[in-house]
């Protein structure tokens, strides 16, 4: 089998002493919490941390608080979020994003937290160390070239967490703790369009907690495109929230996508477009169009590129649609092997 | 030994599986899970590089490496190999030369698997790029750089062509002549066990190798050449297998690798690939380029057919000579054709070697001949059903290429998934959006002659009965998760009249059971089972004898069922089981038989007559259904029907079991899977890699995506097989991959004529067809192929008698011996 690198292992108890951890152990340490992202990729030599701060034994990252909105403690696992009423009752797309993360077993282990800060992904860099050897690796780790856009200066990774969009979408914050106290961020700002320094998290901090806003009213769902009903990572998410009135006139909107750049986006255009507006065919046609035309996929993801990009407008028209109330449990079960009706 | 009339005790019941206990409570155990006391580990290090000449290894530092007991290079590997004897091009380590990324140069063995980890990285090794040949078609352009200094020129591994009956003229007299190029993309095994072999030096200084292999005896042939020991010394256990496909045929180079190792130090040595290993061992599914040119009647019958191919056979040679021919011998199989041509072309590429996948050779060619098929029926207004009805090759009868059709359930099958799906009511009748597709397939029930040749049985089973009642089968038969030894321990429990419980299976063992030659080309049920019934009918005659005498009435007169013997009609006068073997034990000594299996000869005389003659073939119908989205291309499939001629079922739910997991294979390989590779930007890089070695990358279905499967097994036994069963392990796979693709077409109107059929295909034959061009997505171009004139048979009913030679005017002529008795 694959072996890991040597490293050492330390658990704390709680996030001030793992934050304590992390700032005495330097940029050398990196978290780990349920390890289905970070372990492989260790296996692999994408990341060979002299430290490994291990979060499972940190009671306090698996809280659930009400309150005004929701908050989820980073260390839930994905099954525990997916199993959390108040996460299926009242953020419907952030349910359905996390229940269509890789699969049952990796969801058992597998956190909100880790998903959210999940590495970026490509083809040229999600491989063992000997196949990176025969390209002669490249831009994100030990290499020169980008082997998808060869005269790109920038690293091109894709993002790949499911939970971002719909978090986007549903306006939530992160919160980041660290020695010197703790911060709160909007779930947006948390990440840059670079697939290697693909978050704003400082070195130091961790993610200890995800804040929900109160419901209020706003409906959202989540699309995610990938070729199977299960395990693969998404080549596209469409996430899309919104505070309909009584007559369904849209009050707010927002539209977010994932697996489309190095980092998920809100299309803030796409949200005020409809705002005023029915969700009728033609305003969905309309914000479809204008959401696919902000999606920029590279050859480094499953399936045909350019087909990613031209199916958009399709996926983005299935959430307007289901947030609009229309029955999709039929499209869903055809795309995503399952009806996901909250 | 058809039994056609016989009343079943076991046969055609539905069983637990013999071995299925120890597998579902995790008894069973794998290569992998085997531990000698002081075993060691063992790493390869393989070529990161395409194509390159290896102009030194320095292995100092591995060698010096804490932990680490030996370092092996090419040079203890003099000898090569390869699974036929006219490919004899593999080396364990490369001594001169890598041909793949991925290709073992070096192998460390060690403590244990991190410190051989740690030493691989301590070789250096100076490569010297070659130029990198990544398709079949820069391999036709370029015969320098040569990947091999053998072959028939240049980068072309092996040319085959032959012409039954003059084609060309058929085809000038034809109503219509279809001309269609078809492209099936290369694929894996993906079985869910990797690799693993542990070889040791047992107490009596023999050589012991185990491991997850589907052919124990032709490794241990190979292990006695390379390792230059006499096979005697050398014992090959094949585990259970976690799946073969295919994939463990060849012998591999990590097999040979342990077997050295473990003779060098003394000590057991163990290997396990990793996954992405895996996918360098590969020999899976060639990717073959194909055009057919097929002239018929405006009523619907074939008249003659042209096939040629072009096969991308990877850096070796493995079993490629044979899947060059089965990309064409059992194409005229299932429809009366009267006069075919093919020509067939292996090039060698640097990408690991493609090999036998289930159905070896005869998806890709029954891939396009399907859905050319759908295509004229659609041209002449038939129903895609009706017009195969038309013309199913006749139970009994000869093929233009001389391969004798035994039973055909072909009709029934097509008319049983006609009836189960309601085609007639869905065929170009669902609304847009909605399809459904059919496609048939023809499988053999083992090839006809061995990999090597030889004039000796194919299989062979040893049964040794005590005065226990127990009742001890050994045989060669290798249990890849097929369920051979079920049907092992079934055929002999019928025989005998006893359960199966009472039959304790020993298989695959080089050194304690008598030869069989392979879990492949779906050979186990038919040879092993025609041996064991020879054995078992032996072992009867006995106990017949003996029971006769204590019962006070003839031998044949004895009958055995349910663990009772008794005479037929007096069922007063009876014994256990048990009594009659104590009874027979004292008559005749120790109660031991053997059985045997050779395969007939073939009907066909010409060079190359063997390949694609079978005992029987099994016969298969399908009809899948599709959910196609015009917006996104987006395929759905919600059902599938399936009816498989299978001779006789001796374990339906075994045999349903294999059916739906050929289905699940067939439409991954319909949908998405693909061993495809990455050629970078030549400009800035030789490297050719491939694109996803990993279960998470490479692309099978998952559970989610498996459709409901309705599947009919068609019993129509066989006469020259075990109780009439013929086989199910890979004919139920053929059809599926074109029924899709005509579904498709049945759902969008746009033809896909080439697998994996995919979204983003569908929806740019959608788009073609938007702007009024051709509604298909496929190759565009065949490209010049230095085919060699074809050897010229005359059909059978065009008075040929597979014996012509070619005269020099390209016509045939007989054979004068044969002229002259005629």
């Amino acid at each position: 089998m694959m072996r890991l690198p040597w490293f050492e292992y330390r658990a704390p108890r709680s996030v001030a002493e793992a934050a304590r951890i992390l700032a005495g152990e330097g940029p050398g340490a990196m978290l780990v919490a349920g390890g289905t992202d970070l372990l492989p990729n260790m296996k692999r030599r994408h990341q060979s941390p002299s430290t490994l701060v291990a979060l499972r034994g940190v009671d306090e990252l698996k809280a659930v608080a009400n309150g005004a909105g929701l908050q989820l403690g980073a260390g839930l696992t994905l099954t525990e979020v997916v199993d959390t009423p108040a996460v299926r009752e009242r953020y419907t797309g952030l349910w359905q994003a996390a229940a269509q993360v890789a699969t049952p077993h990796l969801r058992n282990m597998g956190t909100l937290g880790g998903n959210v800060c999940l590495d970026t992904r490509c083809t040229y860099y999600n491989q063992s160390y000997e196949w990176r050897k025969a390209i002669d690796f490249c831009l994100k780790k030990d290499g020169e070239t980008c082997w998808v856009a060869t005269a790109s200066k920038r690293c091109v990774a894709v993002s790949s967490t499911d939970t971002a969009p719909a978090l986007i979408a549903l306006d939530a914050k992160a919160r980041l703790a660290s020695v010197g106290g703790t911060r709160e961020i909007a779930i947006a700002d948390l990440y840059r369009n670079d697939g290697i320094d693909f978050l704003a998290r400082k070195p130091e901090e961790l993610l200890s907690a995800i804040l929900l806003p109160e419901a209020n009213g706003w409906r959202s769902c989540y699309w995610k495109l990938r070729r199977r009903g299960s395990f693969d990572f998404p080549v596209l998410g469409v996430a899309a929230a919104a505070k309909l009135a009584a007559d369904g006139t849209v009050e707010a909107a927002r539209i977010a996508l994932g697996a489309v750049a190095s980092r998920p986006f809100l299309v803030p255009k796409a949200g005020e477009a409809l705002v005023g507006r029915k969700l009728d065919d033609a305003a969905i046609g309309e914000v479809a169009g204008a959401v696919a035309s902000r999606a920029k996929p590279m050859d480094n993801a499953d399936m045909n590129l350019y087909w990613r990009k031209e199916v958009v407008s399709a996926f983005t028209t299935y959430a307007l649609r289901e947030l609009r109330g229309d029955d999709m449990r039929a499209e869903r079960l055809r795309t995503a092997r399952q009806a996901l009706a909250a | 030994m058809s039994g056609a009339d016989k009343k079943f005790d076991v046969v055609g019941k539905a069983r637990r599986r013999v071995d299925g206990r120890g597998k579902v409570v995790g008894q069973l155990r794998f290569a992998d899970d085997l531990v000698l006391p002081r075993m060691l580990h063992c790493k390869l290090l393989r070529s990161p590089h395409p194509h390159a000449v290896v102009e030194s290894v320095d292995v100092s530092r591995a060698e010096g490496h804490p932990g680490v007991h030996l370092v092996l290079t090419g040079e203890a590997f003099p000898v090569p190999y390869g699974i036929m004897p006219v490919s004899l091009d593999e080396h364990p380590l490369a001594r001169e030369r890598v041909r793949y990324v991925g290709d073992p140069v070096a192998a460390v063995v060690a403590k244990d698997e991190q410190s051989a980890t740690e030493a691989i990285e301590l070789i250096a090794v100076r490569y010297r790029p070659l130029p990198t040949i990544a398709s079949p078609e820069e391999a036709l352009a370029n015969p320098e750089a040569r990947i091999h200094d053998y072959g028939e020129q240049g980068n072309i591994h092996r040319n085959q062509a032959y012409e039954f009956g003059d084609v060309e003229g058929a085809l000038a007299a034809s109503d219509l002549v279809f001309e269609d190029l078809f492209f099936y993309e290369g694929n894996t095994h993906l079985p869910m066990e990797q690799q693993a072999s542990l070889a040791s030096v047992e107490g009596d200084g023999k050589l012991l190798l185990q491991s997850s292999t589907q052919n124990p005896h032709y490794l241990h042939r190979q292990l006695a050449r390379v390792l230059q020991m006499p096979a005697s010394q050398i014992r090959v256990i094949a585990t259970p297998n976690g799946g073969g496909f295919g994939g463990k045929c060849d012998p591999g180079n990590h097999e040979f690798v342990v077997c050295k190792a473990a003779l060098v130090l003394g000590r057991p040595v163990k290997i396990s690939l990793t996954r992405e290993e895996v996918f360098y061992q590969h020999r899976g599914r060639h990717p073959v380029l194909m055009k057919f040119r097929t002239g018929v009647s405006k009523d619907g019958k074939l008249t003659a057919m042209h096939l040629q191919t072009l096969l991308d056979g990877g850096a070796y040679g493995s079993h490629g000579p044979a899947s060059t021919f089965y990309t064409g011998v059992l194409t005229p199989v299932t429809y009366q054709l009267p006069r075919f041509k093919f020509e067939a072309c292996r090039v060698f590429t640097n990408k690991p070697a493609c090999g036998p996948k289930r159905g070896h050779g005869t998806p890709q060619p029954r891939f396009g001949q399907e859905v050319q098929l759908d295509k004229i029926a659609d041209k002449l207004d038939l129903d895609p059903a009706e017009l195969r009805l038309g013309m199913v090759t006749e139970p009994g009868s000869l093929t233009a290429s001389w391969l004798r059709v035994g039973t055909t359930g072909l009709a029934a099958c097509i008319r049983s998934v006609v009836e189960r799906s309601d085609w007639k009511a869905k065929h170009r009748k669902l609304p847009l959006g909605r399809g459904v597709g059919l496609a048939c397939s023809t499988y053999m029930c083992g090839a006809g002659v061995a990999i090597y040749w030889n004039k000796m049985p194919h299989s062979a089973v040893q049964l040794l009965l005590d005065r226990s009642g127990q009742v001890t089968v050994y045989s060669g038969a290798t249990e890849i998760g097929q369920g051979s030894d079920d049907v092992l321990a079934g055929l002999i429990a019928e025989a005998l009249g006893i359960d199966t419980d009472a039959v304790r299976c020993i298989t695959g063992d080089t050194g304690i059971t008598p030869i069989d030659l392979g879990s492949y080309s779906s050979r186990v049920t038919i040879m092993m089972g025609n041996a064991a019934l020879q054995a078992a009918g032996r072992v009867r005659d006995q106990l017949a004898a003996a029971a006769a005498e204590a019962l006070d009435t003839l031998p044949e007169r004895v009958v055995f069922s349910q663990g009772r013997v008794f005479a037929v009609d007096d069922a007063g006068k009876a014994m256990s089981f048990v009594e009659a073997v104590a009874l027979a034990e004292a008559k005749f000594g120790t109660l031991s038989a053997v059985g045997s299996y050779t395969p007939p000869k073939p009907p066909g005389k010409y060079k190359g007559a063997g390949v694609g003659p079978s005992p029987a073939y099994s016969f298969s119908a399908c009809v899948v259904e599709t959910e196609v989205d015009p917006a996104t291309g987006w395929i759905h499939v919600p059902k599938i029907w399936i009816a498989h001629d299978i001779g006789r079922a001796l374990n339906p739910v075994l045999a349903k079991g294999q059916v739906i997991g050929g289905v699940y294979m067939g439409l991954g390989e319909a949908l998405m899977e693909e061993q495809a590779f990455r050629r970078l930007p030549p400009k800035l890089s030789d490297a050719l890699v491939h694109r996803n070695p990993s279960m998470l990358d490479y692309k099978s279905l998952t559970a989610l995506d498996m459709p409901e499967v309705d599947v009919t097994l068609i019993e129509d036994p066989d006469p020259n097989c075990p109780y009439g069963a013929k086989e199910v392990g890979q004919g139920p796979l053929l059809p599926v991959m074109p029924a899709l693709a005509n579904a498709v077409y049945d759902a969008v109107g746009v033809r896909v004529d080439e697998v994996p059929v995919t979204p983003d295909k569908v929806l740019r034959a959608l788009e073609r067809k938007a702007k009024g061009e051709a509604a298909r997505v496929g190759p565009e171009a065949f490209p010049e192929v230095p085919y060699p004139s074809p050897t010229f048979v005359l059909p059978p009913w065009e008075n040929g008698d597979g014996d012509e030679l070619k005269g020099a005017d390209g016509k045939p002529v007989r054979r004068e011996r044969r002229v002259a008795t005629a």
